[in-house]
């Protein structure tokens, strides 16, 4: 391999993407783009959702339970319905994702000491925020209850003037559940997805499909020279990417960095090899801008978006599914960003997802290597 | 005008269906996407690994342990000794829950105490943690309810049957099993033809473009407005054709309710897709090449999904966000697919999200098309 030969290469693919001022935005706004639009966007502390309150009842009683759905951060009272019909129409149109009906016996049972049932009209639609809805009435209305038992208790000469039981719950890691904490360290595998698989596989494609690969491979330049040429630029822009987007989540969006930075960008070479790779071997088997494009996203993009642990958490997936995230590289290298950023774990903690990570860098670069020799043999 | 838009039509139908490569984009991607998100989005949790460390060794305690095993969302699969062990099993990622009960707990149970108990939740994905704290939280309540009645019924039995209680009765409508699988394919059904037709109309025209063979076309007697609806008729076919089968296999794989009309649902992706080839058509006047097209293309289409709901509720975004979810057609499609599968709702509820989609679709055209003569002049 001649290095005067590659950097030649490299330096027409710079030259390409310079010239061609999008790829140019795409590299350098894009990751900064994905960072902001994950880490506002997309976040799942659900406050002040939209609630309807009936209150059949009418009565002191029932009016200070609704005060307590009132003053819940989580709750917003936006309507005072009248008549039952309107509640259905509410959950219907959106316009509420819960209604609160107090029965007309209210007061009446508490008084007699009977049971008495409040009902919460919840819409499922998106089980998550109903989920997390129903803890949270279920909360403010044990509250009440509780309160109104102690009180009675009380009356009767009754000690037991506390709840008997007080969870107290520490969250590690994330200590305020923040949703981007939890979401923009996974953004930076997506980042080198679309820089590494997307971008690459988009560009060496259209050398296939305007026949200037032709011209490539017929002057001295070796195969091995090619694809390092123009691999080379697309990994230094990825790791610049991986800088700039973690610096964003740490600076603007104050996601905690505790572990090495070393590793960070040990693991993201790694990383940003599987990816060039993977985006290389699509364009050599596709040579097709349409398809490469798309398989490109499907094997890169989708992965890292879904399988990853990035959003959903892989051990609530199916046993099969999990299987599959175990052959994804994605897996390991999310893992070890979010170990990195919140968990701090030390690197020689770490081997668990670095190892398999670094099988997949060696094997995938091998195929990708291999298959272009083939092709132009 | 009929003939030579017949001719057109025809040329992109062979054009599209000829390579094997695009064909398979038309299949592929969307059944694979369909099959993936079905199976791995899900925020539901079910037996997260959970350790107890129990100091107090006493009836109470193994109570309260008792109940989180018989819990299908904790599944208790370690029982350290010391505290030190819960802090590793957490570190290294084996438990997501952490109890421990101190030593005392019963006594100041039995004292009418409060007495503590300490949970801690890895919070690394903030998501599972909240919703999980949540159960924890009921399991808690429910433990203390029942112990709280119990001592009162030693006290005086009579008691305990005129005591007041309240409770809250949940219903959760439309997707009373709290399922994030019926949440989410219907999703999916708008965001993969999202994806589909905005990257082939904006291919279509591109490719021809960047050939040479727009010309070629553009010296044939066609006029502009037949290019454009030859353009375009095929990817509202293809379109149509894809909802239609994405709908069918997620209806008929994943089980999830259709209770509204099917006419509603077409309505809504008709007037849908104009709004895609709105987007297709502009992205292709500003796009030079494919490479542009398909980077453009990934610029509209990430923050469209992810601004729509389709993943995350939009009450989470902050206010400006929320303003912006507006401009996404997807936002609107997503109301009307979940209302008619889930809901069942129709047009008097519907017709707002109708209306706007309409408006956007054909101010997105318009504006297309003009921009589209002057791009071939």
């Amino acid at each position: 391999m001649s290095v005067t030969r590659l950097l030649a290469v490299a330096s027409k693919e710079i030259l390409q993407i310079l010239r061609d001022s999008r790829s140019l935005i795409i590299v350098l706004i894009m990751p900064v783009i994905l960072v902001l639009l994950f880490g506002y966007g997309v976040s799942l502390d659900l406050k002040h959702l939209p609630i309807y309150v009936y209150d059949r009842d009418g009565s002191q009683q029932s009016q200070d339970l609704l005060k307590r759905f009132q003053a819940s951060d989580y709750f917003e009272i936006v309507h005072v319905a009248n008549s039952y019909a309107e509640l259905p129409r509410a959950l219907d149109n959106g316009n509420a994702k819960m209604a609160v009906v107090i029965p007309w016996d209210f007061s009446n049972r508490l008084r007699d000491g009977r049971p008495v049932q409040v009902q919460a009209l919840v819409d499922a639609t998106d089980d998550n925020t109903a989920n997390v809805l129903i803890g949270y009435a279920q909360a403010v209305v044990q509250g009440y209850a509780s309160d109104v038992q102690v009180d009675w208790l009380r009356d009767r000469g009754q000690l037991a003037g506390v709840t008997p039981l007080r969870v107290q719950t520490r969250t590690w890691y994330n200590e305020d559940l923040e949703s981007s904490a939890f979401i923009v360290p996974g953004v930076l595998a997506l980042v080198m997805s679309v820089i590494g698989a997307f971008l690459t596989s988009l560009t060496i494609a259209r050398e296939w499909e305007r026949g200037t690969m032709e011209q490539l491979v017929s002057t001295p330049v070796t195969p091995l020279e090619i694809m390092f040429g123009k691999l080379v630029p697309y990994f230094v822009i990825g790791m610049l990417d991986v800088i700039v987007c973690a610096l964003i989540a740490v600076l603007w969006f104050h996601v905690p960095f505790r572990g090495s930075f070393v590793t960070l960008l040990f693991s993201s070479a790694m990383f940003m090899v599987v990816v060039l790779s993977l985006g290389f071997f699509i364009s050599v088997i596709a040579k097709n801008q349409l398809a490469a494009s798309q398989v490109a996203l499907l094997a890169t993009f989708l992965p890292a978006f879904l399988l990853s642990g990035f959003l959903y958490a892989i051990e609530q997936m199916p046993v099969v599914l999990q299987g599959i995230t175990r052959i994804l590289p994605a897996r390991y290298y999310v893992s070890v960003l979010k170990k990195i950023f919140l968990k701090g774990t030390p690197t020689a903690l770490l081997y668990a997802d670095l190892v398999p990570l670094a099988i997949f860098t060696l094997v995938l670069a091998l195929l990708a290597t291999r298959s272009f020799h083939k092709r132009l043999a | 005008m009929l003939a030579r838009l017949k001719q057109m039509l025809i040329k992109e139908f062979i054009q599209v269906f000829r390579d094997k490569r695009t064909r398979f984009v038309l299949l592929g991607p969307p059944i694979i996407q369909m099959l993936v998100f079905g199976y791995a989005a899900t925020f539901e949790i079910h037996h997260v690994p959970t350790a107890v460390l129990d100091l107090d060794h006493s009836q109470e305690s193994r109570e309260l342990i008792s109940r989180f095993t018989s819990s299908p969302y904790f599944d208790v699969q370690h029982q350290p000794t010391d505290y030190r062990q819960v802090g590793d099993l957490i570190d290294r990622g084996d438990v997501t829950v952490a109890l421990r009960i101190n030593a005392g707990f019963a006594q100041n149970l039995r004292k009418g105490q409060s007495a503590p108990v300490q949970v801690i939740v890895d919070a690394t994905n903030s998501n599972t943690a909240l919703i999980a704290s949540g159960y924890i939280n009921q399991i808690a309540l429910g433990f203390a309810k029942h112990y709280q009645q119990d001592r009162i019924q030693r006290i005086s039995p009579q008691m305990i049957s005129i005591m007041p209680s309240v409770e809250l009765e949940q219903r959760p409508w439309y997707n009373p099993d709290l399922r994030s699988r019926w949440f989410f394919v219907p999703g999916i059904v708008g965001s993969l033809t999202l994806v589909l037709v905005v990257t082939l109309t904006a291919f279509a025209v591109v490719r021809e473009r960047e050939i040479g063979t727009l010309e070629q076309i553009m010296v044939t007697p066609i006029r502009p407005i037949e290019f454009i609806l030859g353009k375009t008729l095929p990817f509202f076919l293809i379109g149509l054709f894809d909802v239609s089968l994405i709908a069918t296999v997620g209806t008929l794989w994943f089980q999830v309710p259709f209770r509204g009309q099917i006419t509603v649902l077409f309505m809504g992706a008709i007037l849908f897709l104009l709004c895609m080839l709105g987007v297709g058509l502009l992205i292709s006047t500003v796009s030079a090449t494919q490479q542009q097209a398909m980077v453009t293309s990934f610029f509209f289409i990430m923050p469209a999904v992810t601004f729509s709901g389709f993943g995350f509720p939009i009450n989470t975004m902050p206010q400006w966000l929320q303003y912006l979810t507006y401009l996404s057609p997807l936002r609107y499609f997503l109301v009307v697919l979940r209302g008619t599968y889930l809901k069942g709702v129709g047009l008097d509820i519907l017709w707002p999200q109708m209306t706007a989609m309409l408006a956007l679709g054909v101010g997105l055209l318009t504006v297309a098309i003009l921009r589209f003569h002057k791009a071939l002049d």
